[in-house]
């Protein structure tokens, strides 16, 4: 397998190096959260070895800060990772190029439903080439569990009051309400059903949890007996932290999300740009990735299906199948999103009474 | 003659001179204070009254309906009233713990021992606060520091389900803020001459009198000081509530941070502190006679 991806990028350099009539190496800069898999050396060393391009990193905190940066730095990047929520704002701004799928040989991997993802599209054209994908539910403590709950109505469950770990996070929150309601989680019409939902659960809260680390020692420390949570993040906690824990999908669905691989407007070299790209989306990086580091589900069905039988991420695909529904995190307008906020808070002012 | 020669001639030198190094001595300081907060809070105010973050590529025009939104929802005014009674408390609680502890360093203890004494206060502001707090997650916490102690001594002894709770958020600013109380309070209470309270007792004062008649009076402008010192930030205060208060760890601080950090709402983020800001001026402004007579 090695040998032949090896070859096929061989062969690709070749012919752009016949089409474009130079073979020279480029440096081009990736702009991505740190840490999340364009940046791991072993990678980017086999890259420069089958293309001569090295990889430089800049690295955001947050989507508007990436978004500034597209705006405020044009031809500087030539791959930048968005959120398909954000991939039509970047598009209707001009941030980003319009891409053809062709130009991407493992493209052919891609789930149908990711790859033409209604929220990578922009005027008919795609703007992000799928990369990665999870989702957003609860995970339980199995030691507190006789059998493995299936609905998401065990999170309102009295017999879990005051063992429940909620993530304070405004958006998250309403949408976990929408899913329960059956709701629209991008823009949901009812917020008063969202509101009592959200009341509802004031005697099951044990506490918030705000990041990956305070959720892990809050579980070690037995605080929790179910807890929401990210698909990815709990393939670590169970598998490098070694937590008693099963990620579980409801039947009802849960908040799915996708992240996607762009190329700005003026990026100085879309070629090793899109070489670049194409590396991401190989199974050969994905199972090692996933393997020696863990990493959500990629979006090539081909990748996920060599990893390893009994691996994380390959079991949740096959859960992830027989759920209702599959909803993605999609664009968001202020005014939803103030909303949102606003609902929140005054159910956390209403947990306080 | 010549006594009075010399006392005359330096004020008349340094009549003229006076306003020059006034200004010299204090020119940097408040330079500091208008380059470093005043700007800022001026910018801040201003922000107040957008409708958004004046950034490039958003749009934004000059409104009223950040400090609306205040009056319009009943959680604003329930979290604001929350805040101060935070306040309050944390304040009272430092008095009813620090006053004494302030009392025995200025008045039985002397020597070494204060040095000693007084370093064990100050310790603690030597140290990051979010350590101390993280520290206190770990005595507060089920199966914790506390509560094992609490086993070991009186066994069986149970849970106390601490940690989370509006208690827990009372006993870590308790424990920040104390120092604030010691200090001042000790200041005012070492200026009180000992033969006003000798003189209190020969004629018979109780000792209950004399706390009450002449120590507490003498030392109110410390005490007072000291409540205001921890009165103002713990009202503000977002991290020991987040932390240590859990679900029952909301307040208009961590509400503001909210603003700020979660969903770029920097405007409406400004107007909530600067109402509470506005606050704070208020209740200052009902307890002006308390607090003149008190310093």
């Amino acid at each position: 397998m090695k040998g032949y991806g090896f070859i096929r990028s061989i062969a690709l350099v070749a012919a752009l190096s016949t089409a474009t009539g130079l073979a020279q190496a480029d440096t081009i800069r990736v702009l991505n959260w740190q840490g999340y898999g364009t940046d791991e050396d072993w990678s980017l060393e086999q890259f420069e070895k089958a293309t001569g391009n090295t990889v430089a990193h800049e690295y955001f905190n947050s989507e508007q800060e990436m978004l500034t940066k597209l705006r405020t730095n044009p031809g500087t990047y030539d791959v930048v990772l968005v959120n398909s929520a954000y991939t039509q704002q970047a598009a209707r701004e001009g941030l980003i190029q319009p891409l053809d799928l062709a130009d991407f040989p493992h493209s052919d991997g891609l789930q149908p439903r990711l790859a033409r993802n209604s929220n990578l599209l922009h005027d008919g054209k795609l703007f992000g080439v799928a990369w990665l994908w999870g989702v957003t539910s609860f995970a339980i403590n199995t030691g507190a569990f006789d059998a493995k709950p299936n609905s998401i109505m065990e999170l309102w469950n009295p017999a879990h009051a005051g063992r429940l770990g909620w993530r304070d996070d405004a958006v998250e929150s309403c949408q976990f309400a929408a899913l329960a309601t059956g709701q629209d989680i991008n823009d949901p019409s009812d917020y008063d059903l969202i509101r009592e939902r959200l009341h509802a659960l004031k005697p099951q809260i044990r506490t918030f949890w705000n990041s990956e680390n305070e959720w892990n020692q809050y579980m070690a420390s037995g605080e929790f007996d179910l807890a929401t949570y990210w698909s990815g993040s709990a393939a670590r906690s169970k598998n490098n932290f070694g937590l008693p824990i099963e990620f579980i999908v409801p039947r009802e669905g849960a908040i799915a999300w996708l992240d996607g691989l762009s190329l700005p407007t003026d990026a100085p070299h879309p070629e090793a740009a899109k070489q670049f790209i194409d590396w991401m989306i190989d199974p050969e990086f994905y199972v090692q990735w996933d393997t020696e580091v863990g990493a959500p589900i990629s979006a090539n069905e081909k990748a996920v299906a060599q990893l390893p039988d009994g691996a994380f991420n390959k079991t949740l695909i096959e859960e992830l199948k027989t759920v209702n529904t599959l909803p993605f995190m999609g664009p968001m307008s202020d005014a939803t999103r103030e909303k949102m906020l606003e609902v929140w808070q005054e159910t956390k002012t209403f947990y306080q009474e | 003659m010549a006594v009075s020669d010399t006392k005359r001639s330096p004020t008349r030198r340094r009549q003229p001179s006076n306003a020059k190094s006034i200004l010299g001595l204090t020119g940097p300081a408040y330079l500091w204070l208008i380059v470093t907060i005043l700007l800022p809070l001026a910018a801040m105010f201003y922000f107040s009254f957008l409708s958004d973050v004046p950034l490039p590529g958003r749009d934004w025009q000059v409104t009223l309906s950040n400090y609306a939104a205040f009056f319009q929802e009943d959680f604003y005014r329930t979290l604001m009233l929350r805040s101060l009674r935070l306040g309050f408390e944390v304040a009272l609680w430092c008095f009813l713990i620090g006053f004494p502890c302030a009392y025995v360093l200025a008045k039985t203890i002397k020597g070494r021992w204060r040095e000693a004494l007084f370093l064990m206060v100050i310790i603690p502001f030597w140290s990051n606060a979010l350590i101390r707090v993280f520290s206190w997650t770990m005595v507060l916490r089920g199966n914790g520091i506390l509560e094992s102690l609490l086993d070991w001594l009186i066994p069986g002894f149970g849970s106390l389900r601490l940690m989370f709770t509006y208690e827990a958020v009372v006993i870590g600013l308790v424990h920040s803020y104390l120092p604030y109380m010691i200090l001042t309070c000790y200041i005012s209470l070492s200026t009180i001459d000992d033969d006003l309270i000798d003189a209190a007792r020969s004629m018979g004062a109780s000792r209950l009198t004399v706390l009450r008649r002449i120590i507490l009076p003498l030392s109110m402008p410390g005490i007072v000081a000291g409540a205001v010192l921890i009165f103002v930030p713990v009202i503000g205060s977002f991290m020991e509530p987040r932390i240590l208060g859990g679900r029952e760890g909301t307040f208009l601080g961590t509400v503001i941070e909210d603003q700020f950090t979660s969903v770029f709402n920097w405007p409406l983020g400004a107007a909530l502190s600067f109402i509470l800001l506005a606050c704070v001026l208020i209740i200052f402004a009902i307890f002006q006679p308390i607090l003149r007579r008190a310093s």
